[in-house]
């Protein structure tokens, strides 16, 4: 019997195929942001130059045109705004907002209008809307183009978080965002940007809030974020060779959070590390922690390890910002002070 | 500028509709049965009605804190409004907005909005559905002079002249942001000159007349409905009260204020009304009392309304916790 070859795609090609999917499904889903096109206006090939700072969006405007792709001033609280106003009004946009940390330039946007509509307008409206944004350090980008910033939107009642680490997580976590009723932040993380994993070519959706368990182990629970499942997992694999069963969970979305999950795994082995590559205060870190403290102590048999950037922005200096996230290194170390 | 009877009878049934709300408003509002705070509108709804009589109910509308003229202007039902202000289950917004919230999205009404500027980066989306969908909508954002120096209006006004959507900006210019002049905080003389920084129309009516905002707001709509693009309009209003009920307003003057609200916008369009004809003292009689009537009872409906049960307070922060 034939086996269909499995197809390998960049994280970076998963995110453009959901959305050139999501907008052939859909006439109403649009595609806006700064340089989503590049060289708009000027025709010919100068047009679509761009497609996106990392050319998630170059297979949309060919196909679609500049009535559905367009291009936005840099004016983040403008074009952010106007996504939200176009949900209110009936499209579904996706907005690419470039980096997690421009997002500042929108917060009233997102947090004041988009999050708390549904809400305070006592459930009148439904607003599908996508934020995407790149994140994450390891590009020496410095201190304004490598936040995570997702902790700040899971704070947020009304939002959703989604931190997909895989190509095909990426491509159905999106999918699904997109053809959500509620605003939905969607960071890609930029060191997750190139490497390829398998993805299927039909539409998929996964749904948010279900973690994946990445590997099964029996003596500790990682819980890692983003591009920090990959360091889990390879720290999974050393602790192995010490005699140590890491189970490590990806959360996949912050909000909603599959807690069962995690809950249920800390109740099989007893205790918590999670490695999160952003400052440790009231970071998402710090919430599984008190979830884990809260709702499964007497399952813990020691305190809850937080493995996390340290306190400071992302520095610039290769020397500094190797320093900066979380290490597989420390989460070793980490897992070796509660087994 | 020729307008007819039917136009001049309905203007002033909204001008005076607001007007009797929001009176009745600030007295219950000094019993303390309502809660919070609300800001009024008198003196201002000449602009919510000039503008509102030019638009349809599928056009949208985005409102500010002091929103209940736009509400009323665009169509909102009073004792589902009413009801909302005095935080009812059976407001529009099921008691969870309140008077600065106030929205009804089965008329495009988009939102009172808290933040000073708030709605105008929604409208300029609003109507960036209406030009991806093709359709001849429009989209309105009221705005303070207060506003017209937020960031975001600038970022707006650019979106929308680049991409020549049917949205008109109305700056409702009443002279004051809270209790700062708008002669001090506001670079020009006029917020509408800002318009020539991003290529489009500025224009300026005078709030005192109604049928001067209808006619701008006339010529505005008609060009965002042929494609034309945005407006910037600016209309010169007073804000005969205090900036919030209960406002000392110890930075008011008082000729001044005595001076703009001898020219009520709503005392002129009576007087004309009668002047031509149109109606008699009896008739502006009876539509006062009818809505005095309208606004009794809602009232009324407001007070029968429960509070929400308090079980409810986690439902509709996402959508589907609304079933």
């Amino acid at each position: 019997m034939a086996v269909a070859t499995e197809r390998s795609l960049s994280m970076v090609n998963a995110v453009g195929e959901a959305m050139r999917q999501a907008m052939e499904a859909d006439p109403t889903v649009i595609v806006m942001g700064e340089d989503v096109v590049g060289g708009a206006g000027r025709g010919g090939s100068k047009e679509n130059a761009m497609g996106g700072s990392f050319g998630a969006t170059k297979s949309l405007y060919p196909l679609f045109g500049g009535t559905r792709v367009r291009d936005t001033p840099i004016s983040e609280a403008g074009f952010v705004g106007a996504g939200v106003g176009a949900a209110a009004a009936g499209l579904r946009p996706v907005v690419d907002a470039m980096w997690a940390d421009f997002t500042g330039l929108a917060f009233d946007q997102i947090y004041n209008q988009a999050g708390k509509m549904s809400y305070m307008f006592g459930g009148q409206v439904r607003l599908p809307l996508t934020i995407r944004v790149a994140m994450g350090s390891g590009l020496s980008a410095a201190a304004q183009h490598s936040g995570t910033l997702y902790a700040i939107y899971t704070h947020l009642p009304g939002i959703k978080v989604v931190v997909p680490s895989t190509p095909y997580d990426a491509k159905g976590l999106l999918l699904e965002a997109i053809f959500d009723d509620s605003p939905v932040l969607f960071f890609e993380h930029l060191k997750l940007y190139v490497a390829k994993g398998p993805v299927p070519q039909d539409p998929y959706r996964i749904p948010l809030g279900v973690a994946e368990v990445r590997r099964a182990g029996s003596d500790v629970t990682i819980v890692a974020i983003a591009a920090m499942v990959g360091r889990a997992l390879e720290a999974a694999e050393l602790l192995a060779g010490e005699g140590i069963s890491s189970e490590v969970i990806d959360p996949r979305t912050l909000s909603p959070l599959d807690e069962e999950t995690i809950l249920g795994s800390v109740e099989r082995t007893g205790g918590l590390v999670v490695v999160d590559e952003s400052p440790p205060h009231c970071s998402v870190a710090s919430e599984i922690a008190a979830v884990v403290g809260e709702k499964a102590f007497d399952s813990l048999n020691g305190p809850v390890r937080r493995v996390t950037a340290p306190h400071t922005p992302v520095p610039f200096s290769p020397s500094l910002e190797e320093a900066y996230a979380p290490s597989v290194q420390a989460i070793v170390d980490a897992v070796r002070t509660i087994c | 500028m020729d307008v007819s009877a039917d136009t001049l009878r309905s203007l002033h049934r909204t001008m005076l509709t607001i007007r009797l709300f929001e009176q009745r408003v600030a007295r219950e509002f000094r019993t303390g049965e309502i809660p919070g705070f609300v800001h009024m509108y008198i003196g201002e709804e000449a602009v919510a009605a000039g503008i509102c009589a030019n638009l349809r109910d599928d056009d949208y509308v985005t409102s500010t804190h002091r929103g209940h003229g736009h509400c009323i202007a665009k169509g909102c039902e009073l004792d589902a409004m009413m009801a909302e202000i005095y935080g009812r289950e059976d407001g529009l917004c099921k008691g969870r907005g309140g008077s600065m919230h106030i929205a009804d999205f089965s008329r495009g009404m988009l939102g009172a909005n808290a933040i000073v500027g708030g709605g105008i980066a929604l409208a300029t989306g609003a109507g960036l559905a209406a030009t991806v969908r093709g359709t001849d909508q429009v989209a309105v954002a009221f705005f303070g002079d207060g506003a017209a120096n937020q960031g975001v209006l600038h970022e707006s006004l650019n979106l929308a002249a680049i991409w020549r959507l049917p949205v008109i900006y109305v700056c409702e210019n009443n002279g004051f942001a809270e209790s700062t002049p708008a002669a001090y905080a506001t670079s020009v003389a006029d917020v509408a000159s800002r318009a020539a920084g991003y290529g489009i129309p500025g224009t300026i009516a005078d709030g005192r007349d109604v049928l001067e905002v209808l006619a701008a707001a006339r010529d505005a709509v008609a060009r965002a409905r042929a494609g034309d693009g945005p407006t910037l309009l600016e209309v010169k209003t007073y804000r005969f009260m205090g900036h919030f009920e209960g406002d000392p307003e110890k930075y008011r003057d008082d000729e001044e204020r005595k001076e703009l609200t001898a020219n009520d916008a709503l005392g002129s369009l009576e007087a004309r009304i009668l002047a031509d004809g149109h109606a008699s003292e009896a008739d502006l009689d009876a539509l006062r009392g009818e809505i005095e009537a309208a606004v009794d009872h809602a009232v009324e409906f407001a007070r029968a309304s429960a509070f929400p049960d308090p079980s409810t307070i986690e439902r509709y922060v996402y959508p589907e916790q609304i079933a």
